[in-house]
C-alpha cells in the first residue's frame, strides 16, 4: 500500500521571476500614487480601482486564453503574481471569486456565450462574482439547500435564502447553487449552478455585521428571481459534480496560508534585526513553516498545471495552511506584552488586532478543518 | 538512474532483508553483517559520493535511499557513512571499506587540529557519536579542516540513544601523518556538513513517518471495537488526518532542502526540513501510538522501531529550537521587509 497523497517538487521557470519583478514595482508605484494600502486579506480589502488596475496589466484571468480576455500563461505564473500581491496586502477581493473560481468555471463548464458574455469582463477587473452556497440550514452540509429553481417559461424562478455571501453587496453576479429537483435518493443529485444577476427583480442583499465590526457578508434572498434559461451553468442536475470539481483550485492557493503574513512583517520588524532569542525562535519557526507551506501549495500549482485534480493535497494544504495562518497571532502575542490595540499608532498591534479577530473564519471559509480532515480520511481510504 | 528506481530498489531490499527480528538483533549488539554487505554491494552508499562535477550529485538518490532505510528501521550507519565518504572524497583523503562514523565540531562538540611537525596533532571530544565503535575510520571536521582517523583510535565510551543505535562518547588525542588531513572546500566547512547531517536525519524521520502512518491507517482499518473498524470512527479520522498533513509536509520539506542543496543554497533549507521535520515527528508518533492502543506499547509490535528512531532523529543534528533560533536570526537579518523577497526565492 503506497501513501495515498503525492507533492512533486516544482521548479518557478523564469518567466515567473520576471513576472514577480513586474507585479512588485507596480504595487509599489501604485501604493505611492495612494490607489491601495495594505489591509486583511483576500477576502476583506476590496477595491474596484486596484483590480481595474491590475485587469489593465492582464494580471486577472492570466491562464485563460485570449478570446475570453486572458493572457494564457501558466497556472505557476497566476501563483506568482496573486501571492506577491497577498503577502502585500493588496486589495483583491473584488476580483478574487471571479478570477479564482467563476471564471474557470464558466471555461469548464459554461456555453460558449457566457464565456464570452462574461469572461472578457471578469478579466478587466470590472466584473465581480460571489458564490451562494451556504444556507441558514446548511453550511456543511451543502447538499442539504433548500434554494430551489423552478422551470417556467424560457427560464426559472428562484427563491431561496443564501447566507454568508461575501461581498454579495459588491459584486454584480452570484453563482449560485440550487435544487433543480427533489434529492430522490441521491442527496447530491439534482443540484444546478446558475449565473444569478444581483440587480435582477426579486433579489434581497442584507449585509451581516462580523464580529470584526466590519459589512462583508451578507444574507441574499431571492424571492420569485427569472433565471434566464442561458444562465444555466453546465448540466442541469450535475451542480454537485461541477462545484466539487473546482476545489482543488479553490484549497491550495497562497490564500490559505497568508492571511496573517503581514503580522509576522510587523512582527520582525518590531524585534528588528538583531532580536532576542526567544523572538529569533518564534520568527525562524514560522518561517520554516511558511516555507514548507509555499513548498506544498507550489507543488499542487504544478499539478493543477499538468491537468491533474489533486483534491487531496489541496484539502491537506489547506488545513494546515490554515493552523499556520491562526498561530501567527497566537504565537507572536506572546512577545508582544501590550497586546492588541487598534486606532493606535503602532502598526504590530493594528495587525495583531485585525489578525486575532479574522482569524476564525480562515478555519470556516473554504471548506471547515473538520470537512477537511474528513476528506483526507477518505484520501487515507478510512471512509 | 531516476529517483524511483532507486527508491523501489532500496525499498524492496531493506523488505526483505530487514526484517523486525534482524533490526531486535542490531539493537541487542549483533551487527547486522548480511545486511551491511547488500547495502555495499547495492552502490547505496556511493549515492552521494557519486558525482563531482557538482557537489551534490546524487543527494537526491541518497535521500531516497534513506527514505527506504527508514521505513524498515534499517539498524546501519548509512547516513553517516555517505556523509562520511563524501566528504572524504571530496578532500581526496582515502577512507577504508566499511562503515564510517563522522565527528563534527560544532554547538557540541569541540575538536581541534594542529600542525605538529611533519603531521598534525588532533584532539577533543564529541558526544554520542552515531556507530563510533562499529567504524572503520572517522572522518572529523574541524571547521576548515578535515581529518581521517583509521582505525578509530579513540577512547569510546558505549551510550545508544532512544532507539538502541549506538552513540558514543569519544575522546581524540592522537597524531596524524599529513596524507589523513586535508582543507576543507569552501561549500563544505563544519557547519555545512553539520546542515547536511540534519538533512540526512530530516530524511531519515520523513520516511519512517510515512510508514508508521501507513502502520496506523492499516491498524484502523483492521481493529474492530463497538461492532466497527475504529477508522471508521470520526475522532480516529480527524487525528489521522492530522497525522496525514505532518507526514505531507514532512515530506514536502525534505524534497524541497534537496532541491535548495542542489542549487548550492544549503544554509537556509536543510535546517528549515529539520525543523519542520522534527516537529512532524513529534505530533505523528503521539497520534499512531494513540490510534495502536496498548499493542503499540508492546515490545512485540514493529511500531516502536520506528517511533523510538523519530524521537531520537529529531534530537540528533539540532533539535527544532535550535534551528528556529538560527532560522529566525537569518530571518531577522534580512530586515522585516525583505523576509518575503528571501523566502520568494526558496
Amino acid at each position: 500500500m503506497a501513501i495515498a497523497f503525492r507533492f512533486d517538487p516544482v521548479t518557478l521557470p523564469p518567466a515567473c521571476e520576471a513576472l514577480r519583478k513586474e507585479v512588485r514595482a507596480f504595487l509599489a508605484d501604485a501604493r505611492a500614487s495612494g490607489l491601495w494600502a495594505p489591509a486583511g486579506d483576500f477576502a476583506t480589502n476590496h477595491s474596484p480601482a486596484f483590480s481595474r488596475a491590475i485587469g489593465a496589466r492582464g494580471w486577472i484571468g492570466m491562464t485563460w486564453p485570449k478570446k475570453y480576455g486572458g493572457q494564457e500563461r501558466s497556472m505557476l505564473e497566476r501563483y506568482v503574481a496573486t501571492e506577491e500581491m497577498l503577502v502585500a496586502g493588496a486589495p483583491v477581493a473584488a476580483h478574487w471569486i471571479a478570477d479564482r473560481q467563476s471564471g474557470p468555471l464558466l471555461l469548464r463548464f459554461g456555453t460558449e456565450e457566457q464565456r464570452l458574455d462574461f469572461l472578457p469582463a471578469i478579466a478587466r477587473g470590472e466584473s465581480y462574482f460571489c458564490i451562494g452556497m451556504s444556507e441558514p440550514d446548511s453550511g456543511s452540509d451543502l447538499a442539504s439547500i433548500r434554494t430551489r429553481a423552478d422551470r417556467t417559461d424560457g427560464g426559472f424562478r428562484l427563491n431561496g435564502r443564501k447566507v454568508w455571501t461575501s461581498h454579495a453587496h459588491r459584486s454584480h453576479y452570484a453563482i449560485t447553487i440550487c435544487r433543480t429537483s427533489p434529492a430522490d435518493g441521491d442527496r447530491h443529485a439534482g443540484l444546478s449552478q446558475f449565473i444569478v444577476d444581483l440587480k435582477a427583480k426579486g433579489v434581497t442583499i442584507r449585509p451581516i455585521k462580523n464580529l470584526a465590526g466590519n459589512l462583508d457578508f451578507n444574507e441574499v434572498i431571492f424571492d420569485d428571481v427569472f433565471l434566464p434559461a442561458n444562465r444555466l451553468v453546465g448540466k442541469e442536475g450535475a451542480g454537485w459534480q461541477q462545484v466539487t470539481s473546482e476545489l482543488a483550485f479553490e484549497r491550495s492557493g497562497p490564500e490559505r496560508f497568508v492571511s496573517t503574513f503581514r503580522l509576522l512583517v510587523e512582527f520582525a520588524r518590531r524585534i528588528g534585526s538583531n532580536p532576542d532569542p526567544r523572538a529569533a525562535e518564534a520568527l525562524g519557526r514560522l518561517t520554516a513553516h511558511l516555507w514548507t507551506l509555499r513548498r506544498m501549495s507550489l507543488s499542487v500549482a504544478g499539478m493543477l498545471q499538468a491537468g491533474e485534480t489533486p483534491n487531496l493535497e489541496a484539502a491537506l494544504v489547506k488545513d494546515l495552511g490554515n493552523s499556520f495562518e491562526r498561530e501567527i497571532p497566537e504565537l507572536v502575542r506572546l512577545l508582544a506584552p501590550r497586546g492588541a490595540r487598534s486606532g493606535g499608532n503602532d502598526r504590530f498591534e493594528e495587525t495583531l488586532a485585525e489578525a486575532v479577530l479574522h482569524a476564525p473564519s480562515f478555519t470556516l471559509r473554504g471548506g471547515t478543518r473538520e470537512i477537511l480532515r474528513g476528506i483526507i480520511a477518505r484520501g487515507l481510504g478510512l471512509r | 538512474m531516476t529517483d524511483v528506481l532507486v527508491y523501489d530498489a532500496a525499498e524492496r531490499l531493506f523488505a526483505d532483508l530487514a526484517t523486525p527480528a534482524v533490526v531486535n538483533a542490531a539493537e541487542a549488539g549483533t551487527w547486522p553483517a548480511d545486511l551491511w554487505s547488500a547495502v555495499t554491494e547495492a552502490g547505496f552508499l556511493d549515492a552521494l559520493a557519486g558525482g563531482f562535477g557538482a557537489a551534490l550529485d546524487g543527494l537526491g538518490d541518497a535521500v531516497d535511499v534513506l527514505r527506504a532505510a527508514s521505513r524498515h528501521a534499517v539498524p546501519l550507519p548509512i547516513a553517516e557513512t555517505m556523509l562520511a565518504l563524501w566528504l572524504a572524497k571530496r578532500v581526496g583523503l582515502a577512507a577504508p571499506e566499511g562503515p564510517l562514523a563522522l565527528a563534527v565540531d560544532g554547538p557540541e562538540d569541540h575538536l581541534e587540529l594542529r600542525r605538529a611537525g611533519s603531521g598534525w596533532h588532533l584532539a577533543g571530544a564529541a558526544r554520542g557519536v552515531p556507530w563510533a565503535r562499529h567504524a572503520h575510520g572517522l572522518v572529523v571536521s574541524t571547521g576548515v579542516t578535515i581529518a581521517l582517523v583509521t582505525p578509530v583510535s579513540a577512547a569510546i565510551e558505549q551510550g545508544k540513544n532512544l532507539a538502541g543505535e549506538p552513540r558514543d562518547d569519544i575522546v581524540l588525542e592522537l597524531e596524524l601523518d599529513a596524507r589523513s588531513v586535508a582543507g576543507a572546500p569552501k561549500d563544505a566547512d563544519a557547519a555545512d556538513v553539520y546542515r547536511m547531517g540534519a538533512l540526512f536525519r530530516a530524511a531519515q524521520m520523513a520516511g519512517a513517518l510515512e510508514e508508521v502512518l501507513q502502520l496506523a491507517v492499516t491498524y484502523a482499518g483492521d481493529r474492530v471495537q463497538f461492532g466497527r473498524p475504529i477508522g471508521k470512527f470520526q475522532a480516529i479520522q480527524q487525528q489521522l488526518a492530522l497525522a496525514a498533513e505532518q507526514v505531507a509536509a514532512a515530506g514536502v520539506a525534505v524534497a524541497a532542502a534537496v532541491a535548495a542543496a542542489g542549487a548550492g543554497d544549503l544554509a537556509f533549507a536543510a535546517g528549515a526540513a529539520k525543523l519542520r521535520v522534527g516537529e512532524a515527528a513529534g505530533k505523528v508518533a503521539d497520534i499512531v501510538h494513540q490510534v495502536h492502543g496498548a499493542i503499540g506499547f508492546t515490545h512485540e509490535h514493529r511500531l516502536h522501531q520506528l517511533t523510538r528512531r523519530l524521537w531520537s532523529w529529531r534530537d540528533e543534528f539540532g533539535v527544532e529550537s535550535a534551528w528556529a533560533l538560527e532560522l529566525g536570526r537569518l530571518a531577522a537579518s534580512q530586515g522585516a521587509d525583505g523576509i518575503w523577497p528571501f523566502l520568494a526565492l526558496r
